[in-house]
Parts: C-alpha cells; sequence; structure tokens
C-alpha cells in the first residue's frame, strides 16, 4: 500500500432506512498513524457509519475503503489487521478473561496466543483479572478487558464506539493516555466516536462532526472551535444541540 | 471459497469452555431427553403388557423413535442455541467483526450441534438398554445413514430458525425451540406415513426425516434395510440443504441491509 493511501476512506456514503436518511453522502479519511474522532448529536449518523465502516450494515451507495480495498471484496483479509471494541458489546460474560481472550486470539490467528494474552494484560495492568469471570468485572476492568480483546491482533486500524462510555473519570483518563500511548508507540490509527469531548480532544488528531448523516464540520479540535468561534468543543457540541450552529449552514 | 478450520475450531471452544466450566449445562443436555425417554419407555412397557395380539411386537420402535427425533432436534438445537448465545451474550458483534466467514460461522455451530448430539446420544443408548432392554444397535448398518440424514437435516432447521430470529430479532427466539415440533406431526415419528390424511403424505414424503423413521420401523420389525429410503433421504437432504443456505444468506444480506443484525446483536 503507497503511503499516501489513506488507512480508511468512507467515499459517499448514503444509508437509506425506509424513508429515513441516517447518511447522506458521507466522506472522510484516516491517514496512517491518526486518531480521527467522530462526533455527533444523537441521531447525527455515527453508528451507522461506524456500522458501515465495520461491515455489519451495507450502505445503500457509496464506498468503504481500508488499507486501499474495497471493504466487501476484501472483507476477511481487511478484518484481519482491524479490531473493534464498543461500550455497547461485551465478552461472553460466562466464560473467565483467559478463556475470552483465548478465543478471539484464535479467530484472529494470533502467533503464541498466551505469550500476546499475558503481555496485554500486563500493558492494560489487569494481570489480576486473568482467571475472572468476564461478566462479573466492574465496567472499568471490563472496557480494558474489551480493550485487550481489540488489541490481540495488533491492529492497523483500531475502531471505538464510545470507549470510555460509563467510566469513571480516573479510568477514563487512564484509558485515554493509554490509547495516545499505544498511538505513539505502534504507529496505530484510530477511529473514536464519543460523547464527551475530553476524549476527542486528548486522543484525537483530528475530527469529522456529524448533523444530519452530513459531515458539518472537520478539522483539528482547534480549527473547528476557531471557525464557529466556540470556546470550547463541549460548547459547540451543545450549540449544534441546540440548532445554534446550524444556522451557519453545512459547508 | 477458502474455510479456516482453525476460526472453526477457535468457535467451537467457546463451547468447550462454556460447557467444561459450567457442567450444570449438560443437564440441559440429559434431563429433557431422559424425561422423554422414561414417558415413552413406560408407555411401551404398558402396551407390550397388554399382550401380543393387541400391538406388534415391535411396539419398541416407539424408544427408537424418541431416541432418534431427539438427534434431529439436538442438532437443530445446536445450532440455533450457539447463535442465541451469542446474542444472550452481547457478543455477537465482537464474532461478525472478526475475520469469520459466514460459512465457517455456520460450520462452528454445526459442530457444536454434533456435540450436543453425541452427549444426548450416548447417554439415551445407555439408558434405554439397561432400563427396557432396547438396542438401538439392533439398526445395525443402517444406524449411521440414519443418523447422519438425521444430523444433516437437523442443520438445516438450525439454520431456517437462526434466519428467522436474525430477521424478527429476539422476540422470535422461542423458534430455536419450536420449528422442528412445527414438523413433527408430519415427520412419521411414532406413526407411518399412511395413517396422515391423503393430501398431507406429500408433504410428509418432503422431509428427509420421514424415510429415516419409515425405515427404522421396517428394520426394528425385522426387515431388510431400507437402503432406497435413506438414499431418497439423502436426496432430500441436498435439496434442504440448499434451500436453507440460500435462506440463511438471503436473511444475512436483508438484515445487514437493513440494520436488523446490529439490532438483533445490541438488544
Amino acid at each position: 500500500m503507497s503511503p499516501s493511501v489513506p488507512i480508511l476512506e468512507a467515499d459517499r456514503l448514503v444509508k437509506v432506512f425506509g424513508a429515513a436518511t441516517a447518511l447522506d453522502g458521507l466522506s472522510f479519511t484516516v491517514a496512517a498513524g491518526e486518531s480521527l474522532g467522530l462526533l455527533g448529536v444523537n441521531g447525527a449518523g455515527k453508528t451507522t457509519a461506524m456500522n458501515l465502516l465495520l461491515g455489519l450494515t451495507t450502505p445503500t451507495s457509496g464506498m468503504v475503503r481500508i488499507f486501499g480495498l474495497d471493504l466487501w471484496q476484501h472483507r476477511i483479509e481487511i478484518l484481519r489487521q482491524i479490531n473493534f471494541s464498543s461500550a455497547y458489546t461485551s465478552l461472553p460474560s460466562n466464560l473467565l478473561v483467559w478463556q475470552n481472550l483465548t478465543v478471539f486470539a484464535r479467530l484472529y490467528g494470533v502467533p503464541q496466543p498466551k505469550k500476546r494474552i499475558d503481555a496485554l494484560l500486563e500493558l492494560l495492568d489487569i494481570t489480576h483479572l486473568r482467571k475472572s469471570v468476564t461478566g462479573r468485572l466492574s465496567a472499568g476492568e471490563s472496557t480494558r478487558v474489551n480493550l485487550a480483546k481489540a488489541l490481540l491482533n495488533q491492529p492497523r486500524l483500531l475502531l471505538l464506539d464510545e470507549p470510555t462510555a460509563s467510566l469513571d473519570p480516573d479510568i477514563a483518563d487512564r484509558v485515554r493516555k493509554l490509547l495516545r500511548r499505544l498511538q505513539a508507540e505502534t504507529g496505530l490509527s484510530i477511529l473514536y466516536t464519543s460523547h464527551n469531548m475530553r476524549d476527542i480532544e486528548e486522543v484525537c488528531d483530528r475530527l469529522v462532526f456529524l448533523h444530519g448523516g452530513k459531515v458539518l464540520a472537520e478539522g483539528t479540535p482547534a480549527e473547528v472551535q476557531a471557525r464557529f468561534k466556540r470556546a470550547s468543543l463541549e460548547d459547540f457540541f451543545i450549540g449544534v444541540a441546540r440548532g445554534e450552529i446550524e444556522a451557519i449552514g453545512i459547508q | 471459497m477458502p474455510f479456516s478450520f482453525n476460526t472453526v475450531s477457535a468457535l467451537v471452544l467457546r463451547y468447550v469452555f462454556l460447557y467444561t466450566r459450567h457442567p450444570v449445562r449438560f443437564i440441559e443436555l440429559i434431563f429433557w431427553p431422559l424425561v422423554d425417554l422414561l414417558v415413552w419407555g413406560f408407555l411401551t412397557v404398558y402396551l407390550q403388557q397388554r399382550g401380543p395380539g393387541q400391538f406388534p411386537a415391535a411396539i419398541t420402535f416407539l424408544i427408537g423413535a424418541m431416541i432418534l427425533w431427539d438427534v434431529m432436534f439436538r442438532s437443530q438445537q445446536g445450532v440455533a442455541i450457539s447463535f442465541l448465545e451469542d446474542v444472550w451474550t452481547r457478543n455477537l458483534l465482537n464474532v461478525f467483526v472478526a475475520p469469520v466467514r459466514t460459512v465457517e460461522y455456520v460450520a462452528a455451530t454445526c459442530l457444536v450441534g454434533v456435540l450436543r448430539v453425541g452427549v444426548t446420544l450416548i447417554v439415551l443408548i445407555v439408558v434405554a438398554a439397561l432400563a427396557y432392554g432396547f438396542h438401538l444397535t439392533d439398526l445395525g448398518l443402517a444406524l449411521l445413514p440414519f443418523l447422519t440424514n438425521l444430523m444433516l437435516f437437523g442443520w438445516f432447521l438450525g439454520m431456517f430458525s437462526t434466519a428467522l430470529i436474525m430477521r424478527w430479532g429476539q422476540a422470535a427466539e422461542s423458534l430455536a425451540w419450536a420449528v422442528p415440533f412445527f414438523i413433527q406431526p408430519l415427520a412419521a415419528v411414532f406413526y407411518p406415513v399412511s395413517v396422515l390424511p391423503g393430501w398431507l403424505q406429500p408433504v410428509a414424503h418432503a422431509l428427509p426425516c420421514t424415510p429415516v423413521f419409515e425405515g427404522m420401523r421396517t428394520v426394528l420389525a425385522g426387515n431388510p434395510v431400507p437402503w432406497g429410503q435413506i438414499h431418497y433421504a439423502l436426496g432430500l437432504n441436498l435439496v434442504w440443504g440448499a434451500l436453507a443456505a440460500w435462506f440463511y444468506a438471503a436473511n444475512l444480506r436483508h438484515v445487514r441491509k437493513t440494520g436488523l443484525l446490529v439490532k438483533v446483536a445490541t438488544q
């Protein structure tokens, strides 16, 4: 793959559910080693976009290219090199942590799975949870175990759907720092959705703000704030949610 | 089409972990089949005691029918319940975003069906022999093709059940148990097809399990193995297999298009 080819490219994605248009020509890219935040108020199209990018939903039109390859033509090849973690999914609650990680390590064809699992548990500071029942973990522990699963295959692209939702500020801060560290050490690309503006400011190099299934704003957090004359990203978010910014128009 | 046995074995490993970690789950595989066996076994004993003049000596086919029916049912359950386990544990999305081909996922659920059948069958064969003197092995050479045909049809019914649950969501999960019983009255499990009204008989003959149950009664009555029936069942299974694969794939496409897959997975 040429270095200039984006790691991920959403190209004029349209998704229509009955009479509702969830995505209306969404286009954006994630460059190698970049962390991109996908933001938007509820119903903006973030989840739909994430599902399309993961191949869980098919687009009405448009294309998704990952590593320069068409997602639907090269689905398995692509899925081997990416991973996903969401606050809204969980690993089977009735298995032990090491059992769940072993199953997914084998699904992703990880060489020397035990060694990799041990390394990840240490990295995420959850070695003590190895033999814990997954369903009995706290929200913070569960998030870190989910992250361990998402890092098993040393992905080139990590898709994170609100990974800090339901975490206390301390654990959320640890997760953000960990992601930053991983990115710096491995050159990992990240697509990150969140309602937590602090997440976006700390983790993401750039953001794409969706509204009504379209891109309302795109740039670094500072650029977006400056362009819409807002004191903070949170202020911008609230402005969009309350219809104050829509008047400026989608540019 | 590329196919990874490693992926299939990883998916099956989950169930090995699950059952070895929670041995209580074996009760589900043993309890209900044993209850069925006891009911049909004692009914058979009662009918035998009524005297050979009133019922054929081969009345023990009721026990054989019950055991073979359970093979098909457990096989279907293996496929459908494996899918539901992923839904119940909110793990389905993790599996569907992993490098798992649909054919590998289905193959793993089928293999789980084989394991479930294996456990149930061993227990039933032993208890039927000890408690009622019924030896399933009396079916001789025909036993293997009978079991194979029932196992295959169970898989295909499981694929139909799963596809419907994907499409209609968790509200339809009772289909995982109900689908085999939709066809049971027509499958000639405990009585011959000739008992059915004439207009229903063609439907019965379109089910791959019907010639198996008819064939079992033929063999237990001391007649030669009806190889023609066995080949007919296999032919029907090929047709049902193709239909099940098409139905599963069409529904998967539909739920991906409509977003229902994500809804089912995150309900």
